[in-house]
Formats: structure tokens, sequence, C-alpha cells
């Protein structure tokens, strides 16, 4: 194979070609370009296409889905090992998929996969470091003897964001509404942000959307516009995420038999972020 | 001609696949036809002759095994395939006898296996896999990326050079590199071969004695502790 892991990582830019909605009507911008560092939100009401936008970034689609659209990367046709070969991809996707068929041990199938991806594991402890990552995020831990199919939603999606940024470590990193599986969403957004990558978000929640660098609105299948996060919605960010902290709290208290009261509500400080 | 044995085990999709790679062999200027051979139901005749317009035919094996039934019927399916005008000829067989493979010498041979099967099944598939030049994945809409790649890597262990190639085959995504190993293959010769080494001897229990128990069996037989051995003359 004439790609290495190293030349994968020199990635600097995804162009997305327009293509074109359920109905044919064309996407609303021409070329959209995603910079290394970018995080982006893919936005747009269930069954809009933004699972579908995030696939064809994946099969670095080339006028061949359903959609019509063209992926560049570095402005050329992506060379087909990043399809041939695990080891040179330069993408990792995180599905909605919140069950395994895999019949095999989580130890068994991170040590595949680093195999695949040539991670090295004996030097960097890669499979440990995985698992440490995904039990940040879950509440019950996950261990190295599970069964794959015996994890839990949250559990399964939480092992698959830690294979994606620890196994994997890609310099591309598609997340298909991470806040959909109960794991700790606030402790994946901060793990995550300490890696430089483009890191596109499917997402529902206003959080993770104004922490992005813009959005990309979906409407039939088509990608409607592209809205930068302005000004007034960086202001924003805090309250929104003060809010939500407050409802994770909630959260936590029913999670574990506890009661909740209005000193719940109060006891999320509003100026500590601030 | 070209030849292309498509076989794998009920459902993984082959039906699916070569319904995306007959529309694309058609654009590049080709003519098609298509045999299948199956144990005893198949209707994939009439749905490709309705909805391409080729020649098809249907072969239902009943007692033997659809593999061997291949070896019987490919010559003359040849023939009338050439008869037809074909360029190529493509075969979708169950490929139930699991000793067997059903590809031929200077035939592409093409495995469909399912992402979704399990990650032993790569291992349990024998010659099927082995001995095919390309194993497609199908379903690959239905698993996670982790899971995709664990799988391939189940493939390549367990037949290091077969070439993988993953599709969803609902939406014809991954087709079009399938379509160029087809492009790429030569036409067959006159002498074809199979592949491979048939499984050895004739069981007793293929022609008709239901009696269980090795004792009641001749030929290569095998009892529990044992390896396989020769009863009788
Ligand atoms: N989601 C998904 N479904 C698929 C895919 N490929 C095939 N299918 C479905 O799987 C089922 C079986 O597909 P077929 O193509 O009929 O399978 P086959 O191998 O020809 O089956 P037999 O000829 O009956 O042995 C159908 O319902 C297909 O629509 C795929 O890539 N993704
Ligand atoms: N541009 C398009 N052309 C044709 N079909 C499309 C297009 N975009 C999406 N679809 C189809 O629309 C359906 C819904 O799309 P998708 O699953 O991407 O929605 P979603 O926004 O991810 O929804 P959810 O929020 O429920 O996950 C799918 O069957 C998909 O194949
Ligand atoms: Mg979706
Ligand atoms: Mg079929
Ligand atoms: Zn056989």
């Amino acid at each position: 194979m004439a790609l290495h892991r190293s030349e994968s990582a020199l990635i600097e830019e995804i162009t997305i070609l327009a293509g074109h909605g359920r109905d044919g009507t064309p996407d609303g911008i021409d070329r959209l370009d995603l910079r290394m560092g970018d995080v982006v939100s893919v936005v747009g009401r269930t069954g809009s296409g933004k699972t579908t936008l995030i696939n064809d970034i994946e099969l670095f689609a080339n006028g061949n889905t359903p959609t019509g659209r063209t992926i560049l990367i570095n402005g050329r046709t992506p060379p087909p090992e990043y399809r041939d070969d695990p080891a040179c991809n330069p993408i990792a996707l995180i599905t909605q998929h919140t069950t395994f068929l895999s019949d095999l041990p989580v130890a068994e199938f991170l040590h595949i996969h680093a195999r695949i991806r040539h991670t090295p594991v004996a030097a960097e402890g890669a499979v440990e470091r995985t698992l440490t990552f995904a039990n940040e995020l879950t509440g019950e831990p996950i261990s190295l003897s599970s069964q794959m199919t015996e994890l839990s939603g949250g559990q399964t999606r939480a092992l698959l964001i830690a294979d994606a940024t620890i196994i994997c470590d890609t310099p591309i990193v598609l997340l298909d509404e991470v806040e959909n599986a109960g794991i700790n969403r606030s402790r994946a957004l901060e793990l995550l942000r300490g890696y430089r990558k483009i890191f596109i978000f499917v997402t529902h929640d206003p959080r993770i959307a104004l922490l992005s660098d813009y959005r990309i609105v979906l409407k039939d299948g088509r990608i409607d516009q592209v809205l930068h996060t302005d000004a007034g919605e960086r202001d924003l960010a805090p309250i929104v995420c003060q809010f939500d902290d407050m409802l994770s709290h909630l959260r936590d208290l029913i999670r574990l038999g506890h009661r909740v009261t209005r000193s719940d509500v109060a006891s999320v400080d509003v100026e500590k972020r601030t | 001609m070209k030849l292309v044995i498509c076989a794998g085990t009920a459902t993984t999709g082959k039906t699916a696949v070569l319904r995306g790679v007959v529309p694309r062999l058609q654009k590049r200027g080709l003519a098609v036809a298509f045999l299948k051979i199956d144990v005893q139901f198949a209707e994939e005749d009439e749905l490709f002759a309705r909805e391409f317009s080729i020649p098809t035919r249907k072969v239902y094996s009943g007692e033997l095994c659809p593999d061997h039934c291949n070896v019987m019927v490919l010559g003359e399916a040849l023939q009338w395939a050439e008869r037809g005008g074909a360029d190529v000829l493509l075969v979708e067989t169950a490929g139930l006898c699991l000793r067997c493979s059903p590809y031929v010498d200077g035939g592409l041979g093409i495995v469909v296996v399912e992402a979704t099967s399990g990650m032993n099944l790569p291992r349990k598939i024998g010659p099927m896999l082995s001995l095919a030049d390309i194993a497609v994945v199908t379903k690959i809409d239905r698993v996670s990326q982790a899971e995709r790649e664990v799988f391939r890597a189940r493939i390549q262990d367990a037949a290091p050079t077969v070439r993988v190639r993953e599709v969803n085959a609902l939406y014809g995504i991954g087709i079009d590199p399938l379509v160029d190993h087809i492009l790429a293959t030569a036409d067959v010769g006159d002498k074809l071969l199979l592949r491979g080494n048939p499984p050895v001897g004739t069981c007793t229990i293929c022609v008709g004695k239901k009696e269980i128990g090795w004792q009641s069996h001749f030929g290569v037989v095998r009892a529990l502790d044992n390896q396989t051995f020769y009863r009788g003359e």
C-alpha cells in the first residue's frame, strides 16, 4: 500500500460538492470546504438527510450515492486506498447504531480493530486507554472481557466514541447524534475537543450546535443553508450550557434514585461559566 | 465470453448485488446473460428478464449439491449464453455445500457475505470464501464502521488473498469497483476446470441409506472419536 497513517494525517480540508435533495432540487450551496480544526454541526428535522450527508462523506461519494454529492479531500478525488485499507482511512464515523452484532469479547474486538487500523497497541496501551476513555462516558463500566453483544446502547456508543478517538485517531471524525445515548455528553465534548481534528456532529442539541463554528442546515434531503455561529450566539452559548448542566444534574439525580427539589434547580451556579 | 460465478448462502444479497452490476455492465456496452442455480426454488430468472430484458435461465439442482449441479450444466450454459449473443454470463448459485467451491479457473469468483452475519462466518464457509477472487460484504448500512472494519479483518485472516469489497446493495453503493473487476476479467477458454479439489469420496447417505451410525455405512466414514477412515472393499 502506498499510503500510511502519517500521510493520511496530512489532511487539511474536505470539500462537499453540491448534489440534490430528495425531489431533485440542488443543494443550497455549490461547494463547502471544511478545514482542519473546524467543529461543524449538521442540523435539521428527523428524516431531513443528516445521516445521509455524513454517510456521503464517509463513503467518499463521487456522484454514486442517492444524493449525487461528491467529496474531495485536499481538493482532490480521494485515492482508492482510503476505502480499501482501513489503515489509510482518514475518517472515523460513529453511527447511530446502538447495538453490536459482533460475537466477540471487547478486548478481542479492539485488538483486531487496532491491528487493521495499524495502531500500535503494545507500546501505547491503546486498548486499555480506549476502555478508560469509554468508561468516563458511561455509567456502568465496560470490562474488557464483556461480550460486545452484551453492551447497552449507551455503552456501545461510549465504546465507539473511544475507539474512534484512540484506536482510529483519524484527522476527521463524524458523530451521529452522540447526545442520544445517555452518555456523559459534556465529558465527551471536553475529551474530544482536546484533539485537533475536523469534527462533524449530527445533532439536535443546542449546546453542541452553538459550540460549533458553523452549522449545516438540512431540509428534505438537501443542504438548505450554512449558518456561521455569530457573536450573539457565542454570547448565548454559556447560558445554554448552564441550562444544559442543570438538566443533566436533574437527570443524574433521578437516575440514581434520588428525589429532586427546587434547590437542585437553583444549585447550578449561574456565574460559574461566565 | 466472460464468466462470473457469484455464490453465497441464502439471503446474503447476491441478487441485490447483481441487480446493481447488470445495468452498469449494460451501460459499458456489454450484453449480459443470467443463470440462477438453486436447490428448489428461485425466481431471479423472471426478475432479471423483466427488469433488464436479458436472456435468463434457472436450474434446480434438486438431489445434487448446487456446486455439483453447476459443474454439470455450466458448459452448456455458456453455449446457450453464446448463442444469445452475450458477452458476460452471470451465474448466481446458492453454494450450499461448504466443502466444494463453485468457481472455475479463468472465470471471476465472487462470494457474497453479509456484514451482519457474525465474526466467525468467514471461518465457516471454507473454499466458497478462500477460493473466491472477491468477497463482497453487503449490508454495511446495518453495522457501525468499526464493526465493518473488524469483519474485513476476519475475512482477510481466513482468506488472505481474497479482495474485499464493501457495498450497500440497496443503493448500489460500492458496486462500481466490482464492475471494473468484471471488465478486467479475460474471456474463458474452451476447457473449463473447477477451482480447488472437490471433497473425497461419495457418501452413502447421499445415495439414500438412512440408518444412523457409521457401522451401517461404507466408503469414507468417521466415528465420533476418530478421523475419517475407509470401510469396505
Ligand atoms: N440493508 C441492506 N439490505 C440488503 C442489502 N443487500 C441485500 N439486502 C436485502 O437482503 C435481502 C436478501 O437479498 P437477496 O439479494 O434476495 O439475497 P440472495 O443472496 O439473492 O438470496 P437467495 O437468492 O434467496 O439465496 C433482501 O431483502 C434485500 O433487499 C444491503 O446492502 N443492505
Ligand atoms: N438527497 C437525498 N436524496 C434521496 N434520498 C435522501 C436524500 N437525503 C436523505 N434521503 C433519504 O431520506 C431518508 C432519511 O434520511 P436520514 O436518515 O439521513 O435522516 P436524518 O436527518 O438522519 O434523520 P434522523 O434525525 O431521524 O436520524 C433516508 O432513507 C435517506 O436515504
Ligand atoms: Mg440520522
Ligand atoms: Mg437471489
Ligand atoms: Zn458439494
